[in-house]
């Protein structure tokens, strides 16, 4: 058949497949889809945030003078921006009463104010009695207290200006680490919605198989018709998808992002709008190659049952390739990066790793050009598989030596 | 593409499925504008052999051509098939699913749908035009599938099965449109397990069983095979005239039966006068279809035609 009465019967497949599943009304819960994890992540992570900010601010009473106390408090503030998201313990003050020893399990058994433990005797002789690790945080926090207090006591009083500061808009250093870390977050971005996408092409020919449309499609048309139409049909959709959630995206980075769309990171090798084209490229050519492949082997699949246990084989594979792009972040010409680039499944995570990263273009023509050429060979072996075992046509397969024999 | 006056033709068709032949050497030649039925019981081949003239399967050995084309899908275009096993998208309209069923085949999709809208009010479903096909009856669906496989006017319409699971009237209403069909110059092949259909539709047959060709030519040709049946009843019991008759001759209460010897009616009828036989009723009658098949196919295969009514 030729080329194009070929691309003519995989646009009428395409074009069923695509309307079937957009105009219906589950779509709208694929659209809602990436919402849920989000609002379940903004969700336990302000209540577990808050949570873990109340549980890991432990008190501690310390009972001395008001004068050994102001230094420690002072210390305290001092050392505070270091620990920067790290709680700092908490010190309440109590004046030293008559019995030390009634004091301090009073203080121990307060619900009211409830304290890790107590810190007794002053600069001069400080104890700690309390419910803590020897070598954890709390202790090592209250010794740094200590220590500063007692250096700040001798010391003669700080003179001199305070730390000048004047920022830059970026420097080679920081380009190349925010550069390695869109490079990743490409990536992830890549990896995280073909693993969400493609994954729906295992189950793609369990419709016609189980409708048994199969053999109205099959004398109609080629099988690689049937394929190439219903893996577009699906990237089509897909595409839909994407656009809604990026538009959803920026439009919500716009509005809640202190200064907008002008707070962006610093602009990828390639620039925002080219890095933003190659990544929908690859994308369309990552969910092309590992769909092909998918299709292929899902069409082998007679029941639902069989597609979802294919699915935690394909998914393992789908991070191992993830993996092996990775090892060329940050050094783009590397051996590493370079057979990243070359091996058709991990190509696209490599390349647009390679975009954050260099400037040139050629570079992403030619892969382009190769992933095209493996997703066509993929495409044909599949539908070659289908029509082998599925459709037990032609004469079954032998290897060399047994056709010798038979 | 070859010039034929043949709509489909196959040469020696060979499939084998896990070791066992399905299909052993069939050859078939269907002329054109002809209506052609593919008879034989359950498992016997026919779907196969269609399958692989369709180009859906190809042959372990052996060639077929449709419409002239060696690749069957070249000729898709002019084909219309209706699998044994009808297949629809439940979610779609019946107008839709009959215009993507010729979209398939090349009809533009605007066209497909006008000829849909005309096609179910010319069969009485105007009223589902917009129905999805999952609120239609069995039947009805059937239909819609049936006016997928001739929206685009195919010059060949090869249907598996039609008649399973349709009532008599729906049955009628088939057989209705195969006829209008051929009399538009359409080929038609259809498979079936049902004589009666073949029997009342086809000028041409082919009967297979356990997976070789038995039969294939004129449904007259085929009837032919057999000599005519006599039933003769007599007056007298005994005579002379009971020479006539040949060893093979079985009774049934009064009436004989036997097949009309090779030497034809006249030296018969002699015979029994001049043997006194006191001839009260004589038939003479070419056997139909179902005997032609019996003979050709045998008892077994026949029964098995029976089984699977």
């Amino acid at each position: 058949m030729k080329l194009p009465e070929l691309l003519r019967a995989a646009l009428v497949i395409a074009r069923r497949d695509y309307s079937a599943t957009v105009l219906s009304k589950t779509f709208l819960f694929f659209l809602l889809g990436p919402l849920f994890p989000l609002a379940l992540g903004f969700m336990f992570g302000n209540l577990g945030g808050k949570i873990v900010k109340e549980a890991d601010q432990p008190r501690v009473a310390v009972v001395s003078s008001q004068a050994d106390y102001d230094a420690l408090v002072a210390a305290r503030d001092r050392l505070a921006p270091l620990a920067e998201e790290r709680p700092m313990v908490g010190l309440v003050h109590r004046l030293p009463e008559a019995d030390a020893k009634t004091q301090r399990e009073a203080l121990l058994a307060a619900k009211d104010t409830p304290v890790l433990g107590v810190l007794e005797g002053g600069l001069d002789a400080p104890h700690f009695t309390g419910d803590v690790d020897e070598e954890g945080r709390t202790l090592k926090q209250l010794a740094s207290f200590v220590d500063l207090a007692r250096q700040s006591a001798l010391a003669a009083p700080p003179g001199g200006a305070p730390l000048g500061f004047t920022a830059t808009n970026e420097s080679a250093g920081s380009l190349v680490s925010i550069r390695m870390l869109t490079a990743r977050a490409g990536q992830f971005l890549l990896f995280f919605l073909t693993l969400l996408l493609a994954g729906m092409l295992l189950s793609q020919m369990l419709e016609e198989k189980s409708n048994k449309v199969i053999e109205v499609l099959a004398s109609s048309v080629p099988v690689d018709a049937i394929f190439v139409g219903k893996l577009f049909a699906m990237l089509a959709i897909s595409l839909t998808g994407i656009a809604v959630w990026f538009a959803a995206g920026i439009g919500a980075f716009a509005i809640y992002v202190d200064g907008g769309l002008a707070a962006a990171p610093p602009a990828p090798a390639v620039g925002w709008p080219l890095f933003l084209v190659l990544l929908l490229v690859y994308f369309s050519m990552s969910y092309l190659l590992v769909g092909a492949a998918f299709l292929g082997i899902g069409a082998q699949a007679s029941t639902v049952r069989e597609v979802q246990t294919m699915s935690m084989p394909v998914t393992m594979l789908q991070v191992v390739l993830l993996l092996g792009a990775q090892a060329g972040v940050g050094k783009p010409d590397s051996i590493e990066a370079l057979a990243a680039a070359v091996f058709p499944f991990t190509s696209p995570f490599a390349m647009i790793a390679r975009a954050a990263e260099q400037d040139a273009i050629w570079p992403h023509l030619v892969a382009l050009g190769w992933q095209m050429l493996w997703v066509a060979l993929i495409l044909k072996l599949a539908a070659k598989l289908f029509r082998k075992s599925v459709l037990k046509s032609g004469k079954p397969f032998r290897w060399p030596w047994m056709r010798k024999t038979a | 593409m070859q010039e034929s006056r043949f709509a489909a033709e196959a040469t020696n068709l060979v499939k084998t499925f896990d070791g066992k032949r399905a299909v052993d050497g069939v050859s078939l030649a269907v002329p054109e504008g002809s209506i052609f039925g593919f008879l034989g019981p359950n498992g016997a081949g026919k779907t196969t052999t269609l399958r692989m003239m369709l180009g859906i399967i190809d042959p372990d050995e052996g060639s077929r051509s449709l419409l002239g084309h060696d690749r069957p899908l070249e000729a898709a275009h002019d084909v219309g098939y209706l699998p044994e096993e009808r297949g629809l998208y439940p979610a779609m309209t019946a107008r839709e699913a009959i215009a993507f069923m010729g979209a398939l085949r090349g009809l533009p999709l605007d066209a497909g749908r006008t000829r849909a809208t005309q096609l179910l009010e010319e069969n009485g479903l105007g009223d589902w035009t917009m129905k999805p096909i999952r609120s239609l009856s069995k039947g009805m669906a059937q239909t819609v599938q049936l006016l997928g496989t001739i929206v685009h006017n195919p010059k060949l319409i090869i249907l598996d099965e039609p008649f399973s699971g349709l009532d008599a009237i729906n049955q009628g209403k088939l057989e209705g449109l195969i006829r209008a069909q051929a009399a538009a110059g359409t080929t038609v092949i259809f498979s079936t397990h049902v004589i009666a259909h073949a029997e009342r539709l086809c000028e041409q047959v082919a009967i297979i069983a356990k997976g070789k060709l038995a039969f294939s030519g004129g449904v007259a040709a085929a009837r032919e095979r057999l000599n005519p049946i006599v039933r003769l009843k007599t007056r007298a019991t005994d005579g002379p005239w009971r020479s006539a008759l040949p060893a093979a001759a079985t009774r049934d209460g009064e009436e004989w039966h036997f097949e009309l010897p090779d030497s034809g009616p006249e030296p018969l009828l002699k015979a029994l006068i001049e043997g006194d036989a006191g001839i009260e009723t004589l038939s003479i009658e070419r056997p139909g279809l179902h005997d032609a098949f019996v003979a050709i196919a045998g008892e077994a295969a026949a029964a098995e035609m029976e089984e699977g009514k």
